[in-house]
């Protein structure tokens, strides 16, 4: 049975515009932005009265560690209040509409109060281990939330359920409907046209943004216990999406389209300022992991974002890096005995990694679709287990097997010792934090590649092939060849990285390298690191992989149902955003058709 | 209208398609079809559906192979691989548009330019000082092209968001991007209206008085009969007639095969005046012509609803749910 509408069942007309509590709008705008202001305030009582909890929340005045939080949650609701009333100062915060942006807000704050709240009664026991401070955050951030969403909306007109459906047709419909309502409650209009700004004015706003963007990253990077970990998680996730209805983050691509360079330099200076702030090495082991994660992933864009090739083996090329680095840096365990200066190896190890992919891939190119991905799938697979085997046991000894070519030494640069602490200008830049800014220079090299090869005859024939590939042949383009260029490309780009990760992490063993594992790199999250991120964009894979490999890596406790709640991580964000979270224009055009369609697009729609 | 500048026999052969044979296991889709298409020409195709129009197209450009025969352009023989065939200089569009929807019109332009820029993957990397030149040349040259069929005004558009008609006329100009000989158009009014078909009709004849020869498959006689100065017919992967215009309309066996008999009466006269009306060129009796068939159409209309409405008048609301 088809749903078309039968006569009698019309359209029901769209109901009044009201919000789904039963408010005035005066009253709930007004409850919404003191709700707000209150729960600033709140954030500076106690909330508990032992310091057993993490983050000393027991001190009246002073916000200390998931209060914080709690206070840039309620601010934000407060801000888009104000500029809701069209107060003068806060309007430029709302160009597309404050309503949505409030009721993301409110419930960041919400969200995070009460996450804070049951953290504290599960941790402590008892109810009584909480402060009054608690029960009036708690109390004025759900008022906040009442008011914001007693706030008015433009009701979707709605079909009515058929009478011929069975119950369970109904039920589906009616939870099709209210799904319909829910969205529409965060729909944000057209932005408004932004005021023209003199150039140096835009500049110093993308370093705003830029400064602003690394407070984040680091915040959330050095987050010492795990409840601010998720606290972080949640006033992100909440406020980003709060930020995207208002409209800033439109306003900030179309700021960053115009100055591309300075703010490609500008992102590449605050992640070189990042291992800086630190005072210890900790955190820049973990930064130059994620750059390591990140890098690769934006290499496998290449290849599946835009020539639209699905390489399920791709963490095979950062094997073949790394163990290509492992072998001629000097490691005792290598059968070769040569120690072979930092260039040298980065060549031989990027070499390596081309030279495997144009050997995958010049049988395997001739596939399309799912008969690559199992052949990729496949390679993975055998490069790992070659690695295994190739022990002295089962084959000859030249990667020691399963226990990995360990001791590989410290690079060497020029007399700068990577393995040393330094102290310049009076920051100490430790082991890791060299590491890092060695392996920001490889991401700007492979940024810049991605760049100007998207934006060539080359990229144009690999986008041109993922949409069509029969059409991309008829317009003269060699598919094949041009698929090869794109897969060797991408695996050279993997096998740069993987000399650094063989450099920083000492040992290089089979069992980083697996299609599927709870813990980064491995395959499978390159490529969730892609999709999630945005497919075709340049800092799509890079937030995308940032956010892969710090989850894991923060949420230990999750033990074993890591993978299980990852799952279910990816599709709730694939059923909400399936262009990722930073998408390239042009997909987002095509998934949300209904969106307003700019029909004019700038270079490369990224 | 300049129809009949017939094309002096004695021009230089572009296409030349001998006993060209497809064979799909025991089908044997095209049959010793021969075919010539010579420099300043435009050639039609016609045939009833399934005859095997688009597989020898697709024989012509190297998507198949065919089986047996050899197709020549300018005198050597095509190469069996599409971006090959496409080098040596024979372009195409297809029957189904077949563009890349999620680039701009641009973009698409300057795809078709691909085979004949040079610029590769480390002229890309390094920005040799070579790139940013052939870059700008091939910008030049496809707005040129959209400025030819009209849409340089929507250059920076995602191909997906134009209406249909444009898309067409895109795929044109994306074939000519790539500089042919001879450019085979599959189909390339398939559903348009009639001022659209004409304008198609208009860029076809401009394409030809650049000096690209044209081979054309088309469903509208009107169309194919206006334009073409040759035309074959296939039925059932064999070649039934070739000829002038006037000659394959009069073929018993084409008339039979595929065009069909007129009515015999009042309504096919009507509809010949018509025509005939419309090809002098006046305005007044195109819109007269279209009335007129608008009237007809609405009573044809009405009196079918309201037999209809005789025959099912119990069972109509039934049939309207579905």
């Amino acid at each position: 049975m088809t749903t078309t509408i039968t006569a009698d069942t019309a359209k029901t007309t769209p109901a009044p515009d009201k919000g789904f509590i039963p408010l005035p709008e005066k009253t709930a705008r007004a409850l919404a932005t003191v709700g707000g202001a209150l729960t600033v305030l709140s954030a500076f009582l106690a909330w508990t009265w032992t310091s057993a909890f993490p983050g000393d929340l027991t001190v009246y005045g002073y916000p200390g560690g998931l209060q914080w939080l709690a206070l840039i949650g309620g601010a934000l609701t407060t801000a888009f209040g104000l500029a809701s009333y069209g107060v003068k100062g806060f309007r430029w915060l709302a160009p597309s509409g404050a309503d949505a942006a409030i009721k993301l807000s409110a419930l960041a704050a919400f969200a995070v109060i009460w996450y804070t709240v049951i953290a504290i009664v599960v941790k402590l026991g008892a109810i009584v281990d909480l402060e009054p401070g608690a029960g009036i955050a708690a109390l004025v951030s759900l008022l906040a939330v009442i008011g914001a969403f007693a706030l008015p909306f433009e009701r979707p007109s709605l079909e009515g359920p058929d009478p011929d459906d069975t119950g369970w047709d109904k039920f589906k419909h009616e939870a099709g409907n209210k799904w319909t309502t829910v969205k529409a409650s965060f729909a944000s209009g057209p932005a408004t046209p932004a005021r023209v700004l003199p150039s140096w004015a835009e500049i110093l706003l993308i370093a705003a943004v830029l400064g602003l963007g690394l407070t984040v990253f680091t915040y959330g990077i050095t987050t010492p216990y795990q409840e601010l970990f998720i606290g972080f998680l949640i006033t992100t996730g909440f406020g980003a999406a709060a930020l995207n209805k208002a409209g800033l983050m439109g306003r900030v691509t179309t700021l960053t389209a115009r100055h591309r360079n300075v703010a490609l330099v500008g992102a590449f200076a605050a992640a070189a300022a990042f291992p800086l702030t630190q005072t210890d090495d900790q955190y820049a082991n973990l930064g130059v992991n994620i750059l390591i994660f990140a890098t690769v992933a934006l290499g496998l864009n290449i290849v599946v974002g835009l020539t639209g090739l699905l390489d399920l083996g791709y963490v095979a090329f950062l094997g073949v890096g790394a163990y290509t680095a492992a072998l001629v840096s000097g490691s005792p365990n290598s059968p070769f005995g040569v120690q072979l200066p930092f260039w040298a190896a980065l060549l031989a190890g990027a070499a390596a990694s081309m030279i495997f992919g144009v050997l995958i891939g010049a049988p395997t190119l001739r596939l399309r679709g799912d008969y690559l991905a199992i052949v990729t799938l496949g390679f993975g697979e055998i490069f790992r287990i070659s690695m295994n085997n190739l022990d002295g046991v089962s084959g000859p000894d030249i990667t020691n097997g399963p226990n990995g070519v360990a001791n590989i030494p410290n690079i060497n640069l020029f007399g700068f010792d990577f393995g040393a602490a330094h102290t310049i200008a009076g920051f100490t830049i430790g082991r890791f934090a060299n590491y890092f800014l060695l392996m920001l220079l490889i991401t700007l090299i492979v940024v810049l590649v991605f760049r100007r090869s998207a934006e060539s005859r080359i990229g144009r024939a690999w986008v041109a092939i993922r949409e069509d590939e029969t059409a991309a042949e008829a317009m003269g383009i060699n598919g094949f060849r041009v698929k090869l260029i794109a897969f060797a490309l991408g695996a050279t780009l993997a096998g740069l990285a993987g000399v650094v990760q063989a450099h920083v992490q000492y040992t290089v063993t089979p069992d980083q390298y697996q299609f599927a594992n709870a813990v980064p790199p491995n395959s499978a999250f390159l490529l969730a690191a892609v999709v999630l991120g945005g497919m075709g964009t340049i800092a799509g894979p890079l937030v995308g992989g940032s956010l892969l490999f710090l989850i894991p890596n923060k949420l230990q406790f999750l033990g074993e149902y890591q993978l299980l709640v990852f799952g279910f991580a990816l599709i709730i964000l694939m059923r909400l955003r399936p262009e990722g979270l930073i998408p390239n224009r042009r997909n987002q055009l095509e998934l949300h058709p209904e969106a307003a369609a700019p029909t004019v697009l700038g270079k490369a729609g990224v | 209208m300049t129809t009949t500048t017939t094309a002096p026999s004695t021009a230089e052969t572009v296409l030349d398609a001998r006993g060209v044979t497809m064979r799909f296991g025991g089908l044997t889709a095209v049959r010793n079809v021969d075919l010539t298409v010579r420099s300043g020409e435009i050639v039609g195709l016609i045939g009833p559906n399934g005859a095997g129009k688009t597989t020898f197209f697709n024989c012509l450009t190297g998507l198949y192979i065919p089986t047996e025969g050899e197709v020549r352009y300018k005198g050597t023989v095509l190469p069996p691989k599409s971006y090959k065939v496409t080098a040596a200089g024979v372009a195409r569009t297809f029957q189904n548009i077949r563009l890349f929807n999620n680039m701009t019109v641009l973009e698409n332009v300057l795809v078709g330019r691909h085979t004949r820029t040079k610029e590769g993957l480390w002229s890309a990397l390094l920005r040799l000082p070579g790139f940013h030149r052939e870059e700008k040349a091939s910008r030049e040259k496809a707005m040129e092209l959209l400025e030819f069929i009209g849409l340089d005004s929507k250059a920076e558009h995602l191909a997906r968001n134009l209406p249909y008609g444009d898309q067409r006329k895109l795929e044109i100009a994306r074939a000519l991007a790539s500089d042919p000989g001879l450019i085979l158009l599959d189909e390339p009014t398939a559903g348009m209206n009639p001022q659209e078909t004409r304008t198609t009709e208009e860029l076809i004849f401009a394409i030809r008085d650049k000096g690209i020869a044209v081979l054309v498959i088309e469903h509208d006689m009107r169309f194919i009969f206006n334009l073409c100065d040759r035309v074959a017919c296939l039925v059932q992967g064999e070649k039934l007639v070739e000829g002038t215009a006037s000659e394959v309309q009069g073929d018993e066996r084409v008339v039979a095969a595929y065009l069909g008999e007129p009515f015999e009466g009042a309504p096919g006269a009507e509809e010949a005046a018509a025509v005939e009306a419309a090809e002098a060129g006046a305005a007044e009796a195109v819109a007269a012509q279209a009335d007129a068939a608008e009237a007809e159409a609405e009573a044809e209309a009405e009196a079918e609803a309201e037999a209809e409405a005789e025959a099912h008048s119990t069972t109509s609301t039934d049939g309207e749910a579905k």
